[in-house]
């Protein structure tokens, strides 16, 4: 059971809420407050725009705990269109069309349960293909 | 006893007019086809009563159906979602028995904490419903915008009728000030009486439903009784409009209404998209405004009757205005959404859909 981590993640989650540096207007992402660039404070949320584009990608045939209910799957690096590198599963998408540079959009999509079917159902971004 | 006559019904019009001021339709990209479905269990015998369903991705349920098309509404509306007062989300498939989906869209789309959530179950007709209450919120002057969702990933029992229909899909309104809308709402009229058509038990997994007395005595009657006092009560004729649209739980249903209230093919042809999405349930009328909204002019009138099971239905008179020609591209139409089809099979399906027991 990890309600509180879901509960505290589900804004970055949801919508693909971080952060923007105050001092040198850098968009970070996942939200850690201090500015990987210049080390200044930077708590100013920021919605990225959900646009990126595929880094590299491989598909899990053996899922981790939580997963397998949906493998194979497709896991990419996402190079969000304001910089920085997210790692985000693909959806709506057959592995054979997935290629380095795919333009994808953000999706909120339903990740894993937590637990068994009696567990909290746990949303969050997933990538695919834009058109 | 359960018929009122039209003296003593007074049409549903806020103080305040109101209208849509944005709107937004999901659907998934899988298709069942089905005569697949008719391979399995019929061995390809017999009708089919629509061409394909959709079937929601192993990643896909209410709410992440709900928030897409949210999002889109959004677009539309050109409104910031903390402009939003509701976030309602009408359905028979929401994911939690206890846990409102309405607050997982709300904040997903940005609309927490200053808002109403809350989660809507009139079978088919949740999405109107949520509409109509909206339109109270709105029109009240409480509220400059509301969003009502109707939306399902509806369920059907292996071999039966239905599974051939049960499909996923929805949309999203954004109810606001008529001066604000691509749709003024002008009336509306609700029709409800105490019909056990079609229903599910607490812990079933699969509906039940009364066959034939699904038609006359429950569909028909509704719709055309919502429709006709509607109408009546406007003084209009079906000539009025130029675009009509009704629950569509399989493809003769909506045609024979529309022909029994007097409309012609042509005026519900681009609403009718059950043949190649199958009934979406909460989502299955508004759905089809959506698919009207995208091609509308401004002036065309439309007539909307959505259809719940229990039973009852909501009839709404629409006036397109000036407004619908800059929004219509501000999000995917809910054509494109209908032609980003994979065509899967009825092994797929029953994995997709959780009817493998796997302890």
């Amino acid at each position: 059971m990890e309600i509180a981590r879901h509960w505290r993640l589900k804004q970055q989650r949801y919508g693909l809420v971080g952060e923007v540096c105050p001092h040198c207007d850098v968009k970070i992402f996942p939200p850690r407050d201090v500015c990987p660039e210049c080390g200044g404070e930077a708590k100013t949320l920021y919605t990225f725009s959900g646009k990126g584009e595929v880094y590299s990608y491989t598909t899990i045939y053996e899922a981790p705990a939580g997963y397998d209910e949906t493998a194979p799957y497709t896991v990419a690096l996402v190079k969000l269109e304001e910089g920085p590198l997210v790692t985000a599963q693909l959806t709506d998408v057959d592995e054979e069309s997935v290629q380095i540079g795919m333009p994808v959009e953000m999706v909120t999509r339903k990740l894993r349960q937590d637990g068994d079917e009696r567990g909290m159902l746990v949303y969050g971004y997933k990538f695919r293909k834009s058109t | 006893m359960t018929t009122p006559s039209p003296k003593n019904t007074s049409l549903l019009r806020p103080a305040r007019p109101v209208g849509f001021t944005g709107y937004g339709a999901y659907v998934p990209r899988y298709r069942l086809p089905a005569k697949e479905i008719a391979r399995i269990w019929t061995g390809g015998k017999g009708g089919t009563p629509i061409k394909e369903k959709a079937v929601p991705g192993l990643d896909e349920d209410v709410v992440t159906m709900s928030i897409e098309a949210a999002r889109n509404a959004l677009a539309r509306a050109g409104i910031h979602a903390h402009q939003l007062r509701a976030v309602w989300v009408g359905s028979e498939s929401h994911p939690y028995a206890v846990k409102p989906t309405s607050t997982i869209v709300a904040e997903a789309i940005g609309a927490v904490p200053n808002v109403q959530a809350g989660d809507w179950e009139f079978a088919c007709k949740a999405g109107t419903e949520a509409i109509v209450a909206a339109m109270g919120m709105v029109g009240s002057g409480m509220a400059d915008y509301a969003m009502a969702i109707g939306m399902d990933t509806a369920q059907g029992k292996p071999g039966d009728a239905l599974e051939y229909t049960a499909a996923a899909g929805g949309a999203a309104y954004i109810i606001g000030p008529a001066e604000d809308s691509v749709a003024v709402i002008q009336a509306s009229y609700s029709y409800v009486t105490d019909t056990p058509d079609f229903w599910r038990r607490e812990h079933q997994k699969y509906p039940e439903h009364g066959v034939r007395f699904t038609g006359e005595p429950a569909y028909f009657h509704h719709i055309t009784s919502a429709g006709q006092t509607l109408m009546e009560a406007m003084g209009t004729t079906p000539k009025d409009y130029k675009w009509a649209v009704f629950h569509q739980p399989n493809t003769k249903f909506p045609q024979r209404v529309a022909s029994q209230l007097g409309f012609s093919p042509e005026q519900i042809e681009p609403g009718l998209l059950v043949t190649t999405i199958g009934n979406t349930y909460s989502g299955s009328s508004i759905i089809g405004l959506t698919a009207i909204l995208d091609i509308a002019q401004p002036g065309d009138r439309i007539l909307l009757v959505s259809f719940g099971s229990g039973a009852g239905s909501d009839a709404f008179d629409l006036l397109v205005t000036e407004e619908i020609t800059e929004r219509q591209g501000k999000a995917r139409s809910t054509q494109d959404y209908i032609s980003r089809r994979v065509e899967i099979d009825y092994a797929e399906y029953v994995r997709m859909r959780g009817k493998i027991t796997m302890k």
